[in-house]
């Protein structure tokens, strides 16, 4: 058996332990109280659509800030340097915006409750069966990814084995979820946003403090690394060698469009913190608002993978077999030297319940998508409400059981984030193609989206484990691949679509108000102007300067690390 | 069948949902839990031992984030004690729930 990191054990006492029960009696505490206002499947499903802009901007971010980003992109500081800002400013960055800006008039306009829900009004039926049962298994596969990021903790915490903290966690969350709802885990996830920022900020001043700040930091890392270690974009040109394993052009293509607009647009886990606002102008601001702390995460994630790498440089190199550290141990091993009890205590409550965070916020759009798009559409159609809820809360749980299978395959990589990377090329990638041309060409017919899908899914597919893993083509790393994976996808879909279109009927015009660029929503003029509260005229809640505000700052990080 | 769900979403009682959102106001839950937070890990760095000063390298880190997370505790419930939330009234229910009918907003 695998046993990560059977050496990293974190000195926690009984100080660290009172602020780890309380934290848990305070989230299940409100899932408890809330469930007795949970009373349909839409309160259960979308917190009822009532809550304001800065709660869903920060369940936004804190959806994504679960334990698999803190571990994974510490890890890819600690494996690739600097280059992993790029995941921040270009791979996150501007996707947000045009979420906010673009996108989320349609999905919130539609009053769809799921990302393949808006397929089947735009598509039909084909294209959304397809997209959810892709759906379903990318989010068990990522549920997996995330319960094993809480085994790494519980096993450095605790020292259980690994398959006992991996079926320990997978319990615990199965009783969170089902106690409370979304409700319960928009809570927990803004809670832990601030929990895990006041362990990670006192992590990186104490780090840097001992690395000798970051001029000592720089020097390290220069004299061990080189010092393309520490630039953005240094050795990136076509055909130069650079730590990432990708060129400039991959990067700006392959990350900061394909990827990661396919990510943050259709990833459900997401959209659905965006869709519980209470009104679209609040449900637009949810990105943007999100994008302001995604801008400065790196400070206290990517720097730490940094430091730790300066502090430990035998992380990556060990053989894990033998309890060698690896790269998603970066965080862990900086907490267990770095941080006196207390706030220790603060850094394991933030780290487990920014894990909670992610695996709820997967489970519960699984069982979105399983009970609405798939059970409640094709197979039992037109229950009771009472029915569903049901259903759904049967399918959190086989949700859970499935993540533990899934958890044992994302233990097999060194750098959990190349897993996820991988699992993102696959799945988001070609649903965004569909996406994105399905919104903007009104010609796009039905056939065309469910072969799109499919051939882009099978396409990155055949990349990855034909032509990157048997060697046919070489890419230095396991990014590199996925980022070329990403383009294969899109350009593959692409190519499918217009082809498809062309040699097939649109669908009527009548069927697509509201769902395509330039067609009026039922109820609105334009899809956008619609649904303001009164104050939401004010200039800093206004969509354009916030969502450009955001791109302009993301591009004024980059300058430090571009020369 | 994706309207299926809606047409059950008709005659929510709000009032109780409104008390429950009074109640639920994260900033009381992030603010309350802050500062319990705040005074444990302060107290942490009042009897902080040299071992645990040595090892977060000289710098007395419990007591620093103590007060700071007791201060951004504070900051949310003096936020909320200053704009307390609004019970959403019956046309923003309304929207946020297009078929459901108006008699919850017996308020």
């Amino acid at each position: 058996m695998i046993t990560l990191a059977e050496g990293l054990r974190l000195p926690t006492n009984w100080l660290d332990y009172t602020i780890l029960a309380l934290y848990f009696a305070v989230v299940l505490g409100i899932g408890l109280a809330a469930r007795r206002s949970v009373r349909t499947s839409l309160d259960f499903f979308l917190s009822g659509r009532a809550l304001p802009a800065w709660v869903t901007g920060l369940a936004f971010v804190a959806a994504n800030l679960g334990a698999t980003e803190i571990l994974g992109m510490a890890a890819n500081g600690a494996q690739y340097g600097a280059y992993t800002v790029h995941w921040y400013w270009i791979g996150a960055i501007p996707a947000m915006v045009f979420l906010g800006l673009v996108m989320m008039p349609f999905y919130y306009g539609s009053k769809v409750r799921s990302v393949p829900e808006f397929l089947l009004h735009r598509f039909g039926p084909s294209s959304h069966l397809l997209s959810s049962v892709i759906f379903a298994v990318s989010s068990v596969l990522i549920a997996g990814v995330n319960l094993y990021a809480m085994a790494i903790v519980l096993q450095a915490l605790l020292g259980w084995p690994q398959w006992v903290a991996i079926v320990v966690a997978g319990f615990f969350v199965l009783a969170y979820i089902t106690i409370g709802g979304l409700t319960s885990a928009i809570y927990n996830e803004v809670l832990q946003f601030f929990v895990i920022l006041a362990a990670l900020i006192p992590l990186t001043i104490v780090g840097l403090k001992r690395v000798g700040g970051w001029g000592g930091l720089t020097d390290s890392l220069t004299a061990a690394h080189g010092d393309a270690f520490l630039s953005a974009w240094k050795g990136t040109g076509i055909g130069e060698a650079n730590p990432l394993g990708a060129n400039w052009l991959t990067i700006v293509l392959g990350l900061g469009f394909v990827m990661s607009f396919g990510y943050w647009t259709t990833n459900f886990a997401e959209v659905q913190r965006a869709l519980s606002a209470k009104n679209l102008s609040a449900a637009r601001r949810t990105p943007l608002i999100a994008a302001f702390p995604k801008i400065f995460i790196p400070l206290v994630v990517v720097v730490p993978g940094l430091i730790a790498v300066v502090m430990e440089p035998a992380l990556g190199k060990g053989d894990p077999a033998k309890g060698g550290l690896q790269y998603n141990d970066a965080i862990p091993v900086l907490m267990r030297d770095l941080l006196p009890n207390g706030v220790l205590g603060i850094a394991v409550t933030g780290l487990l319940a920014a894990f909670m965070a992610g695996m709820a916020a997967n489970v519960s759009s699984f069982n979105t998508v399983f009970t609405n798009d798939i059970w409640g559409a094709y197979l039992k159609k037109g229950r009771s409400d009472g029915y569903y809820l049901t259903t759904g809360r049967v399918v959190t749980a086989i949700g859970v059981l499935i993540g533990m299978g899934t958890a044992f395959i994302a233990s097999s990589f060194s750098n959990i984030m190349n897993y996820l990377q991988t699992l993102f090329s696959f799945f988001n990638v070609p649903l965004f193609v569909v996406f994105i041309i399905g919104m903007f060409w009104k010609r796009t017919s039905a056939a065309a989206g469910f072969w799109g899908l499919l051939s882009g899914t099978v396409a990155a597919m055949v990349n990855y484990f034909w032509l990157y893993k048997q060697g046919i083509i070489a890419i230095p790393s396991e990014q590199g691949a996925n980022f070329v994976s990403s383009i294969v996808a899109f350009v593959v879909g692409a190519l499918v679509m217009v082809a498809v279109t062309l040699v097939t009927e649109p669908r009527p015009a009548a069927s697509l108000a509201g769902l395509v660029y330039g067609t009026a929503a039922p109820g609105g003029p334009d899809g956008a102007a619609e649904l303001q509260a009164a104050g939401d005229d004010a200039w800093y809640r206004k969509p354009a300067v916030l969502g450009w505000g955001a791109v302009a700052l993301a591009a004024l990080c980059y300058i430090p690390f571009s020369f | 069948m994706s309207d299926h769900d809606h047409q059950h979403r008709t005659g929510e009682p709000a009032p109780e949902s409104a008390t429950a959102a009074r109640l639920f106001d994260v900033r009381r839950i992030i603010g309350g839990l802050f500062v319990v937070y705040g005074v444990i890990v302060t107290l942490a760095g009042f009897t902080a031992s040299d071992a645990d000063l040595a090892k977060a390298q000289g710098i007395n880190i419990n007591l620093w984030t103590g007060l700071g997370m007791l201060a951004l505790g504070l900051f949310f419930l003096v936020w909320l004690k200053l704009r307390p939330a609004v019970p959403p009234t019956a046309a923003e229910l309304d929207e946020a729930a297009p078929t459901g009918t108006s008699d919850g907003s017996a308020h």
